[in-house]
C-alpha cells in the first residue's frame, strides 16, 4: 500500500512537470509575436514610457498613420503590400510550374546520375542570399532589371525551384505507378494521364509546396533588400526598414506593418499544416 | 535529316535546369571571376585587372576575417545543436499529451511563418535596453540597472542566439513530432514487457526511428543556415565593435558600404563553400538513415 502510494505520488509530481514545461514552451513560443501584436494598438508614449506601463490601452492610431501614408512614420504600405504580393505570387505560379515537372521527373523516371542531378540542385538551393546578392546585383544592374518586379521574380522563381522539386517528387512518389499506366492503356496519352488522373491525386500536396514557396518569397530580405531601390518595387520586409531612422525607430508603426505581413502567412499555413508535414517526411524517408 | 529526340525526363528537368543556370549559376561565375579582381563598383574598369588570388590572400591572412569565420562555425554548431535538442525535448513532451494536441501543433507552427527579418525587428524590440520587454519585467521585479541586451558583447550573442533558435526550432519539433507519430506501437511493448527502463527504450528504440526525421530536418535547416544573416544584420548590424559580426555581415559590408566588391565576393566563396558543405555532410546522414530504415521494413 504505501508503495502505491510513492508510486502514485511520482506520477502526479511527473505529471506537475510536464504541464509546466509544455506551459513554459508554449509562452515562449507565443509571447514575442502576441507582445508585437499588443504593441501595434498601444500608443507610442506608452511604449516607450519610462517607468513601463503595463496597464493597456488601446488606439488605431498606428494602422490609420500607415494605411493614410502621411504623417510621422507615412510608409507607402499599400505599394508595399501590391509589390510582395504580386512578387510573391506570379514568381510562385511560375516556381510551381517548373517545380513540378522538375519533381515529376524524379520521380517517374530513372536516368543516369540521378542522385546527382538532385543534389546538385539542392546544392543552389544552399548559395546563402547574401552570398547570392552581391552578384546578382551586378548582373542585374548591367542586364537592366534591377529594381523591377520582373528581376526579383526571376529571382526567387530560381530560389524556390529546388525546393519545390523536393517536395512534389515526395508526394509524386506516394502515387502509385499503377495509376497512369493503367490510365495510359485506356488510350490516354502520357500528358493526359498526367493532368487528368496523377495531377488530381497530388493536388493537396503541391497546395503546399506552393504555399511554401509563397512564405519564402513573402519574407525574403536579403536579396530584396539590394535588388530593389524605389516604392515601386520594394517589398514589405524591406519596407519594415522605413521605420528605422538614424537614431530612432517607430516601434508602434512597425508592429502594425508587421502584423499586415503575418496575417496571410498565418492563414495560409494553417491550410496547409498537415500536407506540409506529410510532404517534408515523405520526400526525405522515401527519396 | 533525322533528329534526335530527347529523352522525356530531360525535357521535364530543363526549364529547372535553365532557370537555376541563368539566376544563379552566371552570377557565381561571374563572383567567381570577380573574386580575383580587385573590383570596385565605384570604379567599373577595375573588372578586367587580373590580380590573381590577391583577395584570398587577403582575407585569409586577416584576423578580422578569421575571427568573423570561427563565429560562424560556432553560431552554426551551437545553434543548431540546441535547436536539435530543444526541438527532440519539445516532441516528446507534445507526443504525451492526450487532449488539445492539435492546437498546441498549431501554436508550434507559429514562428515558422514569421520572416526571418520580423524575427530580428521583434527580438530587438523585446531586447532593447531601455523600453524592452525583458528589461521592463526585470524592472518591475525589483532588478534597478538596465541589461545592456544588444550593446554587450556576450549579451548580445545571446541574444542572436535566442532569436534564431526561437525561429527555428519548431522545424526541428514538427518534423521529429511527426516522426513519433509515425512510430510503430509494437517494438515499445515488446521492450516494455522484456523490462527496459524508459530511458533504455528511448535510447535503443525511439531515437534509432528517430534519426531519419532527424536528418530531414537537419538537411531542410542546412539549406537555410544563412538566414541568420537577416536577424543578426537587424539586432546588433554585427556590431558591438563586430563582437557578433558573422561571415554573412562582414560580406555585405565589404560589398555594399566599402564597395570592394572582388574582396567581398572572395569572401562570398568561402561562405559558399561553409554552406554547401554543412548540406552535404546532412545530406550524406540523410541517405545513410534512409538505407538503415530501408532494411528495418
Amino acid at each position: 500500500m504505501d508503495r502505491n502510494q510513492t508510486y502514485r505520488n511520482r506520477k502526479r509530481a511527473l505529471n506537475a512537470v510536464h504541464f509546466v514545461a509544455l506551459f513554459i514552451t508554449m509562452a515562449i513560443i507565443c509571447i514575442p509575436g502576441l507582445w508585437i501584436v499588443l504593441n501595434s494598438f498601444r500608443p507610442t508614449v506608452e511604449i516607450m514610457a519610462k517607468p513601463p506601463v503595463w496597464t493597456p490601452s488601446f488606439t488605431l492610431e498606428h494602422y490609420r498613420n500607415m494605411f493614410g501614408g502621411a504623417g510621422e512614420g507615412g510608409v507607402p504600405v499599400f505599394s508595399y503590400f501590391r509589390n510582395s504580393l504580386i512578387v510573391s505570387v506570379v514568381s510562385t505560379t511560375i516556381a510551381i510550374l517548373i517545380g513540378m515537372s522538375g519533381g515529376y521527373a524524379f520521380a517517374r523516371y530513372r536516368f543516369p546520375g540521378k542522385a546527382g542531378y538532385f543534389v546538385g540542385l539542392m546544392l543552389f538551393r544552399a548559395v546563402p542570399g547574401v552570398a547570392l546578392s552581391l552578384p546578382l546585383f551586378i548582373v542585374f544592374a548591367r542586364v537592366g532589371i534591377i529594381d523591377t518586379h520582373f528581376g526579383l521574380i526571376l529571382a526567387y522563381v530560381a530560389m524556390n525551384v529546388p525546393f519545390t522539386i523536393w517536395l512534389t517528387d515526395g508526394f509524386f512518389r506516394q502515387i502509385p505507378k499503377e495509376l497512369h499506366e493503367a490510365a495510359e492503356i485506356d488510350g490516354c496519352t502520357r500528358w493526359q494521364a498526367f493532368w487528368r488522373v496523377e495531377f488530381p491525386v497530388a493536388r493537396s500536396g503541391v497546395a503546399s509546396a506552393a504555399i511554401f514557396a509563397f512564405l519564402t518569397s513573402w519574407n525574403e530580405f536579403a536579396l530584396a533588400s539590394q535588388l530593389t531601390r524605389s516604392v515601386g518595387s520594394k517589398t514589405m520586409p524591406v519596407g519594415l526598414l522605413d521605420f528605422t531612422a538614424e537614431f530612432t525607430i517607430n516601434w508602434g508603426g512597425m508592429c502594425a506593418l508587421a502584423v499586415l505581413m503575418i496575417i496571410p502567412a498565418l492563414v495560409l499555413t494553417f491550410l496547409v499544416q498537415k500536407h506540409l508535414i506529410a510532404g517534408l517526411t515523405f520526400g526525405g524517408v522515401k527519396g | 535529316m533525322t533528329r534526335r529526340r530527347l529523352p522525356e525526363w530531360f525535357v521535364l528537368l530543363l526549364p529547372a535546369i535553365v532557370v537555376i543556370a541563368a539566376v544563379v549559376l552566371i552570377p557565381l561565375v561571374f563572383s567567381l571571376y570577380s573574386s580575383f579582381t580587385p573590383y570596385k563598383l565605384t570604379r567599373p574598369a577595375t573588372l578586367w585587372k587580373w590580380v590573381g588570388t590577391y583577395n584570398y590572400e587577403k582575407i585569409l591572412s586577416d584576423g578580422k576575417f578569421w575571427a568573423a569565420f570561427g563565429r560562424t562555425v560556432l553560431f552554426l554548431t551551437i545553434v543548431l545543436n540546441l535547436e536539435l535538442l530543444l526541438g527532440l525535448g519539445i516532441a516528446l513532451m507534445m507526443n504525451k499529451v492526450t487532449w488539445g494536441q492539435r492546437s498546441l501543433r498549431t501554436i508550434l507552427m507559429f514562428p515558422m511563418m514569421f520572416s526571418p527579418i520580423l524575427v530580428g525587428f521583434q527580438f530587438k524590440f523585446i531586447f532593447n535596453d531601455n523600453i524592452g520587454l525583458v528589461n521592463n519585467v526585470l524592472q518591475s521585479m525589483g532588478y534597478n540597472a538596465a541589461l545592456p541586451w544588444l550593446v554587450d558583447g556576450k549579451l548580445a550573442m545571446f541574444s542572436i542566439i535566442f532569436a534564431e533558435v526561437w525561429m527555428s526550432t519548431p522545424v526541428f519539433a514538427i518534423l521529429i513530432l511527426a516522426g513519433l507519430f509515425a512510430m510503430p506501437r509494437d517494438p515499445l511493448e515488446a521492450a516494455k514487457v522484456d523490462g527496459c527502463t524508459p530511458i533504455q527504450t528511448f535510447r535503443h528504440i525511439t531515437l534509432p526511428f528517430l534519426m531519419p526525421f532527424i536528418y530531414i530536418a537537419m538537411t531542410i535547416r542546412s539549406l537555410d543556415v544563412a538566414r541568420a544573416y537577416d536577424i543578426v544584420q537587424i539586432m546588433t548590424g554585427g556590431g558591438p565593435a563586430r563582437r557578433t559580426e558573422l561571415l554573412w555581415t562582414l560580406m555585405s559590408r565589404t560589398g555594399y558600404v566599402d564597395s570592394r566588391m572582388g574582396l567581398a565576393n572572395a569572401m562570398g566563396y568561402v561562405s559558399i563553400i561553409l554552406s554547401i558543405l554543412f548540406t552535404i555532410y546532412f545530406f550524406r546522414k540523410l541517405s545513410a538513415a534512409r538505407a538503415q530504415i530501408g532494411m528495418a521494413g
